[in-house]
């Protein structure tokens, strides 16, 4: 407990190292969702044409 | 090497092996972050004159190193650009943009955080480091609102490179700031005059946050680039034949 207690500073520190954990994540998350949406647009546009020759 | 390069930029090629190269770096650089993570919070001493709030060191600098350097890359994309006309490049700036803000932000956030306990304030704004690193989110963004703004591609790789190459004379002080002026923020510590001003059990957890994350970033930069590749490539027959493959390859 002493460890994750931190002095007196636990507040300040997890918050960083909290704040660092969402923003790797966030951006994980957002190249694959951006990749993910990208892919379906042309697919369905591409399925579309296909679909109308 | 000019052929390696060469195909390298070739948009359908780059597709292909990105993910490749992307795993290569996400993982090594993952485990760099969680050794540099436990060392850093768990098995470093406590500094003898911040105690363990010195331990936001360990997310803040690599965050503000990623910051300058993600702009460098951009800056360096798109002068690669605009100059040799290379269409990879425009997609690696304008990728690199939004990763650079997001270092950008952290760092002045856990810069903040940590300046509340060490100095009694959370924000100074007569403080060079930090009023140039705020300018520096202010490029990202208008570097971001510049490329948005312009619905022609290729006027918005021109503009927007532009005025990356022009921001890299806020990177230079950003860097530099903490020698130049007088300044609340400590001076170098890594790249020290006399070599690294910490002790071993300290810096190698730091080292081993910068080199991961370096890595992480890398891998983030190699996937949005290709998603940027396949955004600008949607009309191409390359993109048509890979959506049509029957495996269905994303």
């Amino acid at each position: 407990m002493e460890g994750v207690a931190m002095g007196s500073y636990a507040a300040y520190v997890w918050t960083c190292f909290g704040l660092t954990l969402l923003v790797l994540v966030i951006n994980e998350w957002r190249a694959r969702a951006r990749h993910t949406s990208v892919y379906r647009d042309i697919e369905v546009r591409i399925k579309a044409l296909e679909g109308r020759e | 090497m000019w052929k390696w390069f060469h195909q390298l930029a070739s948009p359908p090629h780059f597709y292909r092996i990105a993910p490749v190269f992307s795993a290569w770096l996400l993982f090594p650089g993952l485990a760099l972050i969680a050794y540099g993570a436990y060392a850093g919070l768990f098995l470093a001493p406590a500094d003898y004159q911040q105690g363990d709030a010195f331990r936001i060191i360990y997310v803040h600098v690599p965050s503000a190193y990623l910051s300058m350097m993600a702009y460098m890359i951009m800056a360096v994309a798109g002068g690669i650009g605009l100059i040799w006309r290379m269409k990879l490049a425009h997609s690696v700036a304008a990728s690199a943009a939004p990763l650079g803000a997001w270092f950008t932000f952290l760092a002045l956030a856990t810069g903040s955080i940590w300046g509340r306990p060490m100095w009694g304030t959370w924000w100074e704004w007569a403080d060079p480091r930090m009023m140039s690193e705020l300018i520096l989110l202010f490029f990202y963004f208008g570097y971001m609102a510049l490329r948005s703004a312009i619905d022609d591609t290729a006027k918005a790789d021109k503009a927007s490179a532009v005025l990356a190459l022009v921001g890299v004379v806020n990177v230079i002080i950003v860097h530099y700031s903490v020698q130049w002026w007088s300044s609340l923020h400590q001076g170098q510590t890594i790249m020290a005059e006399g070599g690294p001003a910490m002790d071993p059990a300290m810096l190698h957890p730091l080292l081993a946050m910068i080199f991961g994350f370096t890595l992480v970033f890398g891998s983030l930069l190699l996937r949005r680039t290709r998603t940027e590749v396949l955004h600008r490539e949607r009309r191409t027959r390359w993109v048509r034949e890979l959506v049509l493959a029957p495996e269905g390859n994303s």
